[in-house]
């Protein structure tokens, strides 16, 4: 092997410095970055679909806050607003978490993934033809009633694979949450992948680390997109529309 | 089909519409007596659909008042949903709701608006859907029936509400012609029946053999109403006279 080839692979994929930390990053590092990511996932669903509705308001007063919350947190560095919501926040006297940096860290990336994720479901909220609201009202349901019942669920489904982005980007993002400062038993894939990198002097740990971020974000992908298949493939019309016997539904879905 | 309540009248008095500034209706004022089948024809942006949905609502007309029983629901602090969920539409798109079966588009508004407990509203939604013939696809996905089908349910869905008056804005013109004679029946069964309906269409077969009134309406005015007979067999204006040549 080259000299260069070699020297490539002691520092990329050193097989005795990638078995020395994976231990710790399936045992601590999985599940505190799934902890956080599923935090993130919460609040930034949650947040956007609030945040959503906002920006389709006819009311300007309520879709001008929306506008600019999402220009802002999509707008700025992530890297600086982990820093804003997580030394910031503590700093300004809103210690809602105490001292306890994990928390404010999934806030901070649940607030930016709000921003991200309500520009999607907006898109398919809005994507949901005008008949269906006007069918919806005109028997008596109110505005959020028609939302929660008929648009909302039809625009989500609608974007589900660029919800997926989403969450992915929520996996990957959760790495910055070292900048916080962490327990050694709060670390996340990545802290524990640096530290081990700058114990070792090699980078063999990070690429251990990113083996374990693919094991996450690969099958995630998979999943959603065979739930999406599913509930295509549940409202594909049958060829022959009106046989005399339904067949059983399990068959169709 | 006897699942409505007792039947109420319809007037709407002066109403205007203005899009922007271009205005699409004229000062319409037309009464819709207790159970009677008016028909609104007229050529296509005459602004036949946009009267129909100003009577619920579904379009705010500029000006005017409309009223249904003894209700003025133009009044300012009028529940809307409330006088909606005793109007019933039915669409030219169907608009059936694609993520839920067949039952669930009927029992919704069952449920969320008339609070129904969910098993009376099964029930109500199954008789319904028994009337329109059907009760074996009400396990299905709107997408999986045809546009006949579809819009039977749109009909049933509507109906189960035990509507005081129906609109159908040109429930027929998005199907196959072999299609529409099974909606026009239903809605001719739903007129002899005594429901009070108001029926925007280009079937003026329907019209004659259905309606107790028929109005014809051209750039926004009405321009001349009667009962069929006489719409048809001795139109007074030279606008309906060509109206009707070009359609048959």
């Amino acid at each position: 092997m080259p000299e260069g080839m070699q020297r490539l692979w002691r520092t990329f994929f050193d097989v005795d410095q990638i078995l020395a930390v994976l231990p710790e990053l399936l045992a601590v590092g999985v599940p505190n970055t799934l902890l956080l990511a599923l935090i993130a996932v919460v609040i930034g669903s949650c947040l956007g679909l609030v945040v959503a509705m906002m920006l389709i308001s006819r009311s300007a007063s309520v879709r001008l806050p929306a506008r600019a919350f999402v220009d802002v947190f999509r707008g700025l560095p992530v890297i600086l607003t982990i820093y804003l919501v997580g030394q910031g926040l503590p700093i300004a006297g809103i210690r809602i978490f105490g001292g306890n940096s994990y928390a404010y860290a999934a806030l901070a990336l649940g607030l930016i993934e709000a921003a991200y994720i309500s520009e999607i479901f907006r898109s398919g909220i809005q994507s949901v033809e005008r008949g269906q609201m006007e069918a919806s009202r005109s028997l008596g349901l109110s505005y959020f009633e028609t939302m929660r019942w008929v648009i909302v669920p039809q625009g989500i489904r609608r974007v589900l694979p660029a919800l997926t982005g989403q969450f992915i980007h929520i996996i990957k993002g959760s790495s910055l949450v070292y900048l916080l400062g962490l327990l050694p038993d709060q670390r996340e894939i990545f802290s524990i992948a640096s530290d081990a990198a700058h114990i070792s002097g090699t980078l063999s740990p990070l690429v251990a680390a990113g083996m374990v971020y693919l094991c996450l974000t690969i099958p995630l992908t998979y999943a959603v997109n065979a739930f999406d298949r599913r509930l295509r493939e549940g409202e594909r019309p049958l060829s022959e529309p009106a046989p005399a016997v339904a067949p059983a539904p399990a068959h169709q879905s | 089909m006897v699942s409505h309540r007792p039947s109420v009248g319809v007037r709407t008095e002066g109403i205007t519409k203005a899009f922007d500034r271009n205005p699409v209706l004229r000062d319409i004022t037309l009464t819709v007596d207790p159970g009677t089948t008016t028909c609104i024809i007229g050529p296509s942006g005459s602004g036949k659909s946009t009267f129909l949905r100003c009577v619920n609502r579904l379009e705010e007309p500029s000006s005017g008042r409309i009223i249904i029983g003894d209700e003025d629901i133009t009044r300012a602090g009028t529940d809307i949903d409330a006088v909606r969920s005793r109007v019933g539409m039915v669409f030219q798109g169907f608009n059936l709701f694609p993520h839920m079966t067949v039952l669930r588009n009927i029992t919704l508004a069952l449920t969320r608006v008339k609070r129904m407990p969910t098993d009376e509203a099964v029930h109500v939604a199954e008789a319904q859907l028994d009337e329109v013939g059907l009760l074996d696809m009400k396990d299905r996905r709107p997408a999986q029936l045809s546009g006949g089908q579809q819009q039977r349910v749109a009909i049933a869905r509507a109906l189960a509400m035990r509507p005081q008056v129906m609109l159908f804005d040109e429930a027929t013109s998005a199907l196959d012609p072999e299609l529409v004679k099974g909606i026009l029946e239903i809605m001719k069964r739903l007129a002899k029946s005594g429901m009070t309906m108001m029926v925007v269409t280009h079937e003026l077969r329907f019209a004659r053999e259905a309606a107790h009134q028929v109005v014809f309406l051209d750039r926004g005015r009405m321009i001349e109403r009667g009962p069929p007979q006489q719409m048809f067999n001795a139109p007074a204006s030279a606008r309906l006279k060509e109206f009707l040549s070009q359609m048959l």
